[in-house]
């Protein structure tokens, strides 16, 4: 059923009583040409690459959850392209192509609003390396602006700019940024791999992966044993749980993410901030309220739920950054389990084991690659060999050298 | 992950103290392993990332300094044990 | 009739009158309302409006879950949105205004949504709006945001002051009603450490709602006591007004105190929210049950209100809610409310029971109608409900609806950490597990409703907790109370028919029909549900509207609501400001200032300060009829490199280690060798990564045989610190190594340039000539004739140069008589801008450069790392990428043309070659005017940069509209043969 405003209108006539269902729920088949495990937004976007672009249809998302119980529908709904390294900038721009089309392309609305995101820096050196990342995006064709205090006053004016510990020199601007409502991109993705064959299995869990003679041969499921082609993982903060089923051992720590969101308020911060001292960033939602976060937690943890000191960093952060939230109120705060990599970039790739395909490491910034990931990762699996935008993102890249290291943490998960 | 942890040194403190490195199971290779051996890579970038029981080095950054062994559940957050890293890489108290 | 006050009783005091405005018309009130209850006796109904259809909308609750009543309160810094008018205590001069409606409360255009109700249901925004694209930024969105959110947020900074504390006992006990005072009692008695918070002002809970009798005092009365018996043990600490909001691991609860939240003007001598971290042994949690309401068409009407809540404003406020009041009730507490009303000459229009087969129950002589609400009529004040009993339909003439639709535990706290609810079929509600390590449930929150059943059971849960913590619990023996059960339900969310619109979500306006058509369209995980329809998103996260909500989902999906189960707590219980949890880490004091022992000599000379991490570090030091910094620095910087000039270098790590294997650990920490360091002399040292990295560098100087001083960058003392911890105690346990820093222990000023020498000279008693002290020389000294220093002759400048070190105290005197002894030598102060342009021009780098990805030969020290032993780093090092030939390496630059300038951030192209990310060849880290050459330079990492001296490449900087051609050189420009050091 395709979704538009006529169709709104003829449905409400007749008590909204005619609408059909986004997706089916089917009984596992007994084999896929390709099972992607996880049906967060990653893989179900994956899925729908796979049917759009490879005339993949046979193809099952196995998610041990509801679709989209993952980060995609916990996370802060950043969309933007500004990366610093060759390795994620072309990918990265990529994915805010595809978003820029996905609602037309998905006959869904995600509500991809672009309403900018600027990085503040307080220092020199900060913006001499924002300086450089903008470079990076501009030589690629990305739009970027160096913002000077006016700059970024004018389009920020509730921020500190009085009485700050860490003043406010400027800011990096992409405008083309932007914030999608995360829930409706999980929904839109299963919608549309629906519509093209694929079987979405709810409440699927993936308990062991067959792996005969260095090949994969499919999953056992808490809904069976379904045999496979070709099997893709796609499980963010389970990755390492997942791959181990097969044997291998990820360059991947898990760790909490905290995220946050206040009571409605009436609309006053229009773009999406960064702040540069301290780990926060903040957006308001079309329902009013402020969306934010900050730092992991910093330790691995499968737990979907954080600490109380991590909660008052960000709100120390927060009340610098825009003193006048003081009074307002904070509503929800949960977790998320994030695959944080090595160097801090993610993982689209072949494995050793023949037929089984790797996505994974996308650390606390996956949500705005969704569109791509699922696009570069489909590519992987269809063709069994890295996308060009993605060719940086190999497995073997640690044991080769080859780190995509935004900011120079090294191997040490919990500094990136 | 505990709001409090019990130092062997210091007794019970805030987690805010710590700092916190990760899988304590990797073992540095030997001085004559040669550069081009897989433990090496092994070593500094693979984990085991446990979702369960998981040994982690902590180190009592605002406390007495010392590196720590941390075992706890990554699942539930409940802490089990907490020793000093030194007297197991002596060999002083069993891993 | 609309509510009103009774002529008499209440627990208000109604000798001191209080004014108030709301929407700026005045008001009074009486010392004990709330805002909720002085709204109603002052007959106002009216109070919101909903979030989506703006709704009219009254007070529907007496307590934390109120889902309508929302007001904005305060002015100015102080002005706050979206306070429950339910929760905020009355005060004399109280400014409250209604939100979410324009022009005005009564008259708000927004209801026209509700027109439009059919097309707009749940989820129909992901269904348009798409086309045409660019729409949406323009058209579509400007206008959902113009309709977003419920308050305002102020503008203005907080004038007040937040605050934090830490507080540890054996017992916390959450919840101050009838079951959390005996839980209480019990343990204060029997000596424990004890805190009891509860969200009130007032503590009883329901005791002082209801209308009970305890030890034959009223409820209240009793309560009263007991609070006070309390707060006068010193092993208890009470904590009113205190709401815990979070349980966190190690049983550490998150709680916040309303200090001054009830007063009109705050004493600026206290906080007016403090944030209790409390670190309890075990806790008691006695939060209570929440009552749900019935989902019936019509049921967000302005005069429809929880059965719970007409008896609380009844009884302790004195307000009835109408003159004519009709009872929904799938719960016998309905003919409790039936009965208060009528004991307070209330006339009860009727009794609607849904449950069929209702046994007769006392329903104070008002008539029972075994049916169910179809409908509230009425425009601007409800004036009927439409009833179906038994298929007939009849309409009853009321101007206030009590409904009862059972109670649910509050379990919110107990199922934060992981703990999932189960359904409890007898109870008809989501329980959660009774034990939990740290924690014990009781009273209704465990599901006991029943008044003697919940004071016997504080008394149990909280003998039991002391029983676990080792303690003899004192015999406590339970008040007597008269014997009461009327709290038997029926499952409420079976809906027959409705006519009009049924709410589940009140704030939120999520009707029956949105569940149905999520269940229909897939949505029908109880969390999808929740997602795409909003239901249990609003401020009130769901208290009121959460059960129903699931009980309708599992009816339209034929599965029993066990099966569909709930939505996952998390914090926050109630909403909490930031400003609570932010505390005093605000402004200025968001994080900690470290200053030098030099700060005041350089103030005195005047210095502009620049931030550094936590450092406030001198960046220049103008002087009079200087017009720009640059102006001062390029000054600084000639007068450095002709004469002689004091800069604070204090800021750096500095770390002593000594040992038998001082030397042998330095050797496994640093890429070079530091085995064969001679003492009293310094050496350049690198540190990497286990990746093989550059993680940092610095002078490390051999004061003798065991004993060496590490100096590191300012920004990674600690990280190194922390790194040297691992090596020792983890990598290399076996060697003999001790170290500790001593960063602040130290003053250490640069004293750089050709007079440096003659000025010190003046200050060391030791001979410091060429000879006796050449470059690279370390030695303890003393300075002023008798202080104990170190000196050392290295140079960031390219100067000749020494380091001193001094123990901090001594820092601003051997600063001074430095000054002194160099003023007829033209010496001046020079800050951290001008030794930037001097390591500059000489090529030395910094964390501009070595950022984490470089190598040792990226930036020219490849010849320094040794072959000859293990270290940090050796074998990751020599990994394919780390010594691939298009590595980019440390370059200098300069304009190849005219004088340009160059800026750091900009990148570097082949000459010619169009701007693209595969034709990028690397970028500019570092740069400045350089006033001994006359032009800019630049530092880069170019691809093969150090095969490329004398080329001429593009400068590209988009970014800046800046682009120009540039000509590679080596890094250093000033002195390359280091001619000047050995002086």
């Amino acid at each position: 059923m395709r979704y538009s405003a006529f169709q709104i209108l003829r449905q409400a006539f007749t008590g909204n009583r005619a609408w059909q269902p986004a997706w089916r729920e089917p009984a596992p088949k007994s084999r896929y040409d390709v099972i992607i495990v996880g049906g967060g937004g990653h893989g179900l976007a994956t899925a729908y690459y796979l049917a759009k672009n490879h005339g993949i249809r046979d193809v099952a998302v196995v998610e041990k959850g509801y679709l989209g119980s993952g980060n995609v529908g916990r996370n802060t709904t950043i969309i933007r392209s500004n990366y610093l390294l060759p390795g994620n900038e072309p990918f990265y721009e990529h994915s805010l192509k595809l978003w820029e089309g996905l609602e037309q392309d998905l006959n869904y609305n995600s509500m991809v609003s672009q309403r900018g995101v600027i990085n503040l820096f307080h220092s020199d050196g900060q913006r001499d390396a924002f300086a450089r990342r903008g470079n990076a995006m501009r030589i690629h064709g990305v739009d970027a602006e160096l913002l000077d205090r006016d700059g970024v006053r004018a389009m920020a004016p509730f921020l500190d700019y009085d009485n700050a510990r860490f003043p406010i020199r400027g800011g990096l601007l992409q405008r083309r940024g932007g914030t999608a409502r995360h829930d409706a991109v999980a929904w839109g993705f299963a919608r549309g791999a629906d519509a093209r064959g694929v079987d979405i299995l709810q409440n699927c869990a993936v308990t062991g992966i067959r792996v005969e003679n260095g090949t994969v041969r499919g999953v056992e499921t808490t809904r069976g044993t379904i045999a496979c082609g070709k099997l893709g993982l796609a499980a963010a903060g389970h990755s390492s749980e997942v791959a181990a089923m097969a044997g291998l051992r990820l360059p991947i720590d898990t760790h909490v993410l905290q995220a946050f969101v206040s009571e409605g308020l009436k609309p006053f911060i229009d773009t999406v901030v960064t702040f540069g001292a301290g780990h926060f960033y903040v957006s308001q939602s079309d329902k009013g309220g402020l969306v934010f976060g900050g730092d992991i937690d910093g330790y691995n943890s499968y737990a979907q739920r954080g600490n109380l000191a991590t909660v008052e960093h960000v709100m120390e952060a927060a009340v610098a950054l825009i003193p006048s939230v003081s009074r307002v109120r904070v509503l929800r705060a949960w977790g998320g389990v994030m695959d944080m990599s090595m160097d801090g970039s993610p993982i689209i790739d072949k494995t050793p084991i023949e037929n089984l395909y790797l996505n994974c490491g996308w650390c606390y910034g996956g949500f705005k690659a969704t569109p791509a990931s699922g696009w570069c990762f489909a590519h992987t699996i269809a063709r069994d060999e890295p996308h060009e935008l993605s060719a940086a993102m190999r497995l073997d890249r640690f044991a080769r050298g080859y780190p995509i290291d935004e900011n120079g943490a090294g191997a040490q998960p919990n500094l990136h | 992950m505990a709001s409090l942890i019990a130092c062997p040194h210091c007794g019970i403190r805030p987690k805010e103290e710590f700092a916190i490195r990760g899988d304590a199971a990797p073992v540095r290779p030997a001085a004559d392993v040669p550069a081009s051996d897989d433990r090496w890579n092994a070593y500094v970038h693979l984990r085991g990332n446990p979702m369960g029981r998981h040994r982690e080095f902590w180190h009592h950054a605002a406390g007495c300094r010392r590196w720590l062994i941390v075992e706890r559940d990554t699942a539930t957050h409940a802490v089990f044990a907490v020793i000093d890293a030194q007297d197991v890489a002596l060999g002083r108290t069993a891993p | 009739m609309t509510a009103f006050r009774l002529k008499d009783g209440g627990l208000i005091d109604r000798n001191s009158r209080l004014r108030f405005t709301f929407d700026g018309r005045a008001m009074t009130a009486f010392a004990g309302d709330t805002l909720a209850s002085a709204l109603l006796a002052n007959g106002r109904m009216l109070v919101g409006r909903s979030f989506k259809y703006h709704r009219r909308r009254g007070i529907v609750t007496a307590g934390a879950a109120e889902p309508n009543a929302l007001v904005t309160v305060g002015t100015g810094g102080r002005r706050e949105p979206n306070t429950r008018a339910t929760m905020l205590e009355m005060f004399d001069g109280l400014v409250a205004e209604s939100q979410n409606r324009w022009p005005s409360l009564g008259f708000d255009i927004g209801a026209m949504n509700g027109l439009l109700s059919p097309m707009i249901a749940a989820g129909f925004y992901y269904k348009t709006f798409m086309w045409p694209a660019k729409f949406w930024e323009a058209v579509y969105e400007p206008l959902i945001r113009r309709a977003a959110g419920l308050g305002r947020a102020g503008y203005e900074r907080d004038p007040d002051r937040f605050e934090k504390c830490w507080a540890h006992c054996d017992l916390l006990v959450i919840g101050a009603g009838p079951t959390g005072l005996m839980a209480a009692l019990t343990a204060a008695w029997s000596g424990a450490r004890i805190i009891v918070a509860d969200e009130q002002a007032r503590l009883g809970g329901a005791l002082v709602n209801e209308r009970e009798v305890v030890d034959e005092a009223a409820g209240s009365a009793w309560a009263d006591g007991v609070a006070a018996e309390l707060a006068s043990m010193p092993n208890v600490t009470m904590l009113p007004r205190t709401t815990v909001f979070g349980w966190y691991d190690s049983n550490v609860f998150g709680a916040v105190e309303r200090v001054q939240k009830h007063v009109a003007e705050p004493s600026p001598k206290r906080a007016v929210e403090r944030l209790w971290r409390i670190a309890a042994k075990r806790a008691v949690l006695a939060t209570g049950a929440e009552e749900r309401p019935l989902v019936f068409g019509g049921n967000d009407r302005p005069g429809v209100m929880l059965g719970g809540a007409v008896r609380a404003y009844l009884n302790r406020f004195a307000v009835a809610p109408g003159a004519r009041v009709a009872i929904a009730t799938s719960s016998d507490a309905g003919y409790r409310t039936a009965q208060d009303l009528a004991s307070r000459g209330v006339e009860v229009a009727a009794v609607v029971d849904v449950r069929a087969e209702a046994a007769p129950r006392d329903a104070a002589g008002a008539r029972v109608v075994s049916g169910e609400i179809v409908a509230t009529l009425g425009r601007r004040k409800l004036r009927a409900i439409e009833v179906s009993n038994a298929g007939k339909r009849e309409r009853i003439t009321v101007d206030a609806v009590a409904m009862s639709g059972g109670y649910s535990p509050i379990i919110h706290l107990a199922c934060q950490r992981g703990a999932k609810p189960s359904w409890d079929e007898r109870l008809n509600a989501f329980v959660a597990p009774a034990t939990q390590e740290g924690l014990s449930i009781a009273g209704s929150a465990a599901g006991i409703y029943a008044l003697a059943q919940c004071l016997q059971d504080g008394i149990d849960k909280a003998s039991a907790a002391l029983r676990l913590l080792g303690r003899t619990p004192a015999a406590v023996t339970r008040p007597a109370v008269e014997p009461r059960d009327d709290t038997s339900s029926a499952p409420s969310w079976r809906v027959g028919q409705v006519r009009g619109k049924a709410f589940v979500d009140f704030q939120n306006d999520v009707t029956i029909d949105d569940l149905g058509l999520a269940v229909r369209e897939g949505y029908g995980h109880v969390e999808l549900a929740k997602r795409y329809t909003t239901t249990g998103m609003a401020t009130d996260q769901g208290k009121l509207g959460n059960i129903n909500a699931a009980g309708i989902i599992a009816a339209a999906r034929g599965k029993s609501i066990a099966e569909v189960g709930t939505t996952t707590f998390r914090p926050f219980y109630t909403p909490v400001s930031f400003g609570a949890l932010a505390g005093a880490h605000r402004g200025k004091h968001f994080a900690p200032v470290r200053r030098s022992p030099l700060h005041r000599w350089a103030e005195k000379h005047g210095a502009s300060f620049v931030e550094a991490g936590l450092w406030h570090r001198s960046a220049y030091f103008p002087r009079a009829g200087e017009t720009s910094w640059r102006e001062s620095v390029d000054r600084e910087v000639l007068n450095v490199r002709r004469n002689a000039g004091l800069c604070d270098v204090s800021t750096l790590g500095k770390i002593e280690i000594f040992g038998p294997d001082a030397a042998a650990f330095l050797d496994k920490v640093y890429c070079n060798g530091f085995a064969k360091l001679p003492v009293g002399k310094a050496r350049y040292g690198l540190m990497l990564r286990e990746d093989g990295f550059v993680f940092d560098d610095g002078t490390t100087s051999r004061l003798g045989a065991e004993h060496f001083l590490m100096t590191t960058t300012t920004a990674l003392a600690g990280p190194v610190m922390a790194h040297l911890d691992f090596c020792a105690q983890v990598l290399w346990p076996q060697l003999d190594v001790r170290f500790a820093s001593v960063s602040d222990q130290w003053a250490q000023m640069a004293v750089a340039g050709p007079k440096a020498r003659v000025i010190l000279q003046e200050v060391i008693a030791q001979d410091i000539s060429n000879q006796a002290f050449p470059f690279l020389g370390a030695a303890a000294v003393t300075a002023l004739g008798s202080i104990g220093a170190r000196l050392f002759r290295i140079s960031y400048s390219g100067e000749l140069a020494y380091e001193l070190a001094v123990p901090a105290r001594h820092g601003n005197a051997v600063a001074d008589a430095i000054m002194r002894a160099g003023e007829p030598h033209g010496i001046c102060a020079y800050g951290t801008e001008a030794m930037g342009v001097m390591r500059i021009e000489k090529g030395h780098v910094t964390h501009a450069e070595i950022n984490g990805t470089v190598t040792p030969d990226d930036i020219g020290f490849g010849r320094m790392v040794s072959n000859a032993k293990d270290f940090v780093g050796r074998a990751m090092l020599r990994r394919e990428g780390l010594v691939a030939d298009d590595r980019l390496q440390l370059v200098g630059l300069k304009a190849a043309g005219d004088d340009r300038r160059i800026r750091a951030g900009a990148h570097l192209l082949a000459r010619d070659a169009p701007a693209s990310t595969a034709n990028d060849q690397g970028h500019i880290t570092s740069a400045c005017y350089s006033p001994i050459l006359g032009h800019h330079i630049g530092l880069a990492m170019l691809k093969g940069g150090r095969r490329r001296h004398g080329e001429q490449i593009t400068v590209w900087d988009g970014l800046r509209g800046e682009g120009f051609d540039a000509i590679v050189g080596p890094p250093a420009f000033v002195d390359p043969e280091n001619a000047r050091l050995h002086v």
